[in-house]
């Protein structure tokens, strides 16, 4: 039925365009009852063929008419002779006609892309960028695309912006895919944008009114040269890379950590400096572009109220620091949340995750990205290690991509709702 | 001396290796605070000599022993910190240390009770308590709750106590294990796994594949017991590989090779690829396994291999 209608809707508008090719829309401003008078005649007289978008009232308001192409020559004379003034509004209405129609078809097209998008499936970057684009071209009145730098290999690092608007609003900052191999966080995050434009669109408590006070940056792919590296085959030396593509002193070993490469106790215990080592922190703080770009966007910006970073695997929410064991001065506070959002979490599917600081609840680390958000006075900084406790590990099969982001959701939903409730 | 180490050497030379691209993994110097100095002037001398004896022969590449590179050598490993590792009593049980402990135990659960239909997993730790032992070492007693794969978080999960006594030695010995799990011994072989010797044990069978899962976390379900056997067979390694400061699991099965079987057993020539947590290293074996409902599975041979081209820079 309905590409019936498709169907009869296109003839129509073909057969239509036609019919107004060539015609204008004009805007006449009456200045005088005489003018009304004589405008209020030449709406009487049907046999003319004006077609009139707005009656004639007063001298107040302008009267808009369409006029066929083969009377615009002797209206216009007509109006002159009468000083009536007018203006062209639309030049040609086919034309107008033929853009909207463009639109349609190019937003009809669209939907059909989000709608049809496999959340449940793994993708390569080029499909998550092409999905970024779809979905900013569906949700332009939400989200941009903003291009923060470009990686060691040259691609672009791309953030989505999701903003009602403002300059420069307390923001939450979102990212996944730091490590290559843990392909979970991108896909996560991928279905968390189609979900935060979906909940806005619809109305659904409490995206519009977070919205409303705060600003959200989510960067699906953070680390695109190691994620495009995975792709390359299904051998393990490429499924299971996990750090950036850079260079380094070692022409046999090449990236850098990107979670071990931030400025926050860069240096200490729990990194490698051997350039072959999978958590090598790399020659200094910030030497990698990629996390360079990231620290600089988030520093420039100013406003950033809270950090979150996923990464996956073993089912952990987790709150700095991980440079060192002793507690940071709001860890009651985070440990509260943290705990509140695992609870949520887990009333999805039952999913259970540990709470704690990165350095009790999987190991110490130094230069880590949360640290660095907390010590730059980001309080509500945290970090997901998402499904599966092991049993899969980073070969997380994708059935269980949409549960996970489901429940990751839930439970940074939460998190955001409490920052937004709690402005510092 | 100089002909064991021309002939490690030439050893090295000949293993294949994969692609150019493939990195070392050096995953016994430890970034963690090890005695490195120890190492290195170990490292240096042995090098000099190979060096003065080998130079003109051997690309740059080869000359760093593999001796220095070798599997992780825990044992050379400093616990994370001494707050964290030393810490005597109760230990918090969502923290690292005790889950370490308890992976350890659970390793040990799959090499005793591990089947293709079987497969144990850590569901959580409810208490824990480490103490110093004796004759130096650390003895971690647990109190935790496993899950059995398949069925997983669905089907009913057992309550386990266990100690796991890690020694502290020159070099690496494996951690010893006292195990106790409530109906252990009503746990029988399945019908599932009967069914399964049946089809595969015949004379023919030559059964092989590559990537367990794939990339995309696919697995054909006629595989599934190939790879849940995997994972039994490589708890043996990590079992043996395992101390407080490594955190192993099974990242994926990179190839399996049905052998002719012997003496009544599936024999397997498996190449797995484990996963270290502190270290976030890949590391990967070669094992030949064999098992029966009767007699468990059980690791014949097992090999440790590089990941080439040889990584890092010998010291000058």
């Amino acid at each position: 039925m309905r590409h019936y209608i498709a169907v009869f809707a296109l003839l129509a508008a073909v057969y239509c365009e036609e019919v107004f090719n060539g015609d204008q829309v004009l805007r006449i401003h009456a200045e005088s009852k005489k003018h009304i008078q004589i405008l209020k005649e030449l709406e009487r007289d049907v046999d003319f063929g004006l077609d009139f978008w707005t009656n004639v009232v007063s001298t107040e308001l302008p009267v808009d008419i369409r006029v066929p192409h083969a009377r615009l020559y002797a209206i216009k004379n007509f109006l002159k002779e009468n000083n009536i003034p007018f203006t062209v509004m639309i030049n040609n209405v086919k034309e107008l006609l033929d853009r909207e129609r463009e639109e349609m078809v190019h937003n009809a097209e669209m939907e059909r892309k989000t709608k049809s998008f496999n959340f449940a499936a793994y993708h390569d970057l080029d499909t998550i960028y092409n999905f970024m684009d779809t979905l900013v071209a569906n949700h332009s009145n939400l989200i941009s695309k903003v291009n923060i730098g470009s990686t060691y290999e040259n691609r672009p690092m791309y953030v989505l912006k999701f903003s009602t608007g403002g300059e420069k609003k307390p923001a939450i900052w979102i990212d996944a895919g730091v490590h290559a191999r843990e392909w979970i966080s991108h896909a996560t995050a991928v279905w968390l944008a189609d979900r935060i434009a979906t909940d806005f669109k619809e109305n659904r408590t409490p995206v519009p009114s977070i919205l409303s006070q705060m600003d959200i940056y989510l960067m699906i792919v953070a680390n695109p040269d190691g994620y495009v590296f995975t792709h390359r085959s299904l051998s393990e030396f490429y499924r299971f890379w996990r750090k950036s593509r850079s260079a380094t002193s070692n022409p046999k070993c090449h990236g850098v950590d990107l979670n071990r490469n931030w400025d926050a106790e860069f240096g200490g215990p729990g990194a490698s400096d051997d350039p072959c080592a999978e958590d090598y922190r790399g020659p200094s703080a910030q030497s990698e572009i990629e996390v360079k770009n990231i620290a600089n966007f988030i520093t420039d910006h100013g406003n950033f109220k809270s950090f979150m970073t996923l990464h996956s695997y073993k089912q952990l929410l987790m709150y700095p620091y991980g440079y060192v064991g002793t507690d940071a001065p709001d860890r009651t506070e985070l440990h509260d949340v943290a705990t509140q959002a695992s609870k949520a979490l887990n009333s999805w599917h039952g999913t259970v995750y540990k709470v704690g600081s990165i350095f009790h609840t999987i190991e110490q680390a130094s230069g880590a990205s949360v640290d660095w958000a907390y010590l730059r006075g980001i309080k509500y900084s945290f970090a997901f290690e998402l499904r599966d406790t092991g049993e899969y590990g980073f070969l997380l099969p994708a059935d269980q991509i949409v549960s996970t982001a489901r429940e990751t959701w839930y439970a940074l939903r939460y998190i955001m709702q409490y920052v937004c409730d709690h402005p510092y | 001396m100089q002909s064991v180490i021309r002939t490690h050497l030439e050893s090295v030379s000949s293993h294949s290796c994969y692609a150019t691209e493939l990195s070392f993994i050096n995953s016994s110097t430890r970034r963690r605070s090890p005695p490195e100095w120890i190492m290195k002037t170990f490292c240096s001398v042995w090098l000099l000599l190979s060096l003065v004896e080998l130079r003109p022969a051997l690309p740059v590449s080869q000359e760093t022993p593999l001796a220095c590179r070798g599997p992780a050598d825990p044992a050379l490993q400093q616990p994370e910190t001494p707050e964290e590792m030393d810490t005597t009593g109760d230990l918090e049980p969502t923290h690292y240390p005790a889950r370490r402990a308890a992976t350890v135990a659970l390793h040990y659960l799959n090499t005793r009770h591990g089947s293709p239909y079987r497969v144990f997993g850590l569901q959580q730790v409810h208490k824990a308590s480490a103490e110093d032992v004796a004759a130096g070492g650390r003895k971690y007693s647990l109190d935790f709750s496993v899950t059995t794969s398949p069925s997983g978080s669905a089907g009913p999960a057992l309550r386990c106590s266990a100690e796991v006594l890690f020694p502290r030695t020159e070099r690496h010995t494996p951690p010893d294990v006292q195990l106790n799990c409530e109906a252990l011994q009503q746990l029988n072989s399945t019908a599932e796994d009967e069914a399964f010797y049946q089809k595969y044990i015949t004379p023919d069978s030559a059964v092989s594949a590559q990537y367990l899962p794939d990339s995309y976390g696919n697995m054909s379900e006629d595989m599934q017991p190939f790879w849940r056997l995997a994972r039994v067979a490589a708890s043996f390694i990590m079992l043996r590989e395992s101390s407080e400061n490594t955190e192993f699991n099974m990242a994926q099965v990179a190839s399996i090779t049905q052998q002719e079987s012997s003496e009544k057993q599936l024999m397997l020539d498996y190449v797995v690829l484990l996963h270290d947590l502190p270290s976030q290293e890949i590391i990967q074996w070669k094992l030949l396994a064999s098992w029966s409902p009767d007699s468990g599975v059980r690791v014949l041979q097992m090999e440790w291999q590089p990941r080439c081209p040889h990584a890092t820079k010998p010291p000058n």
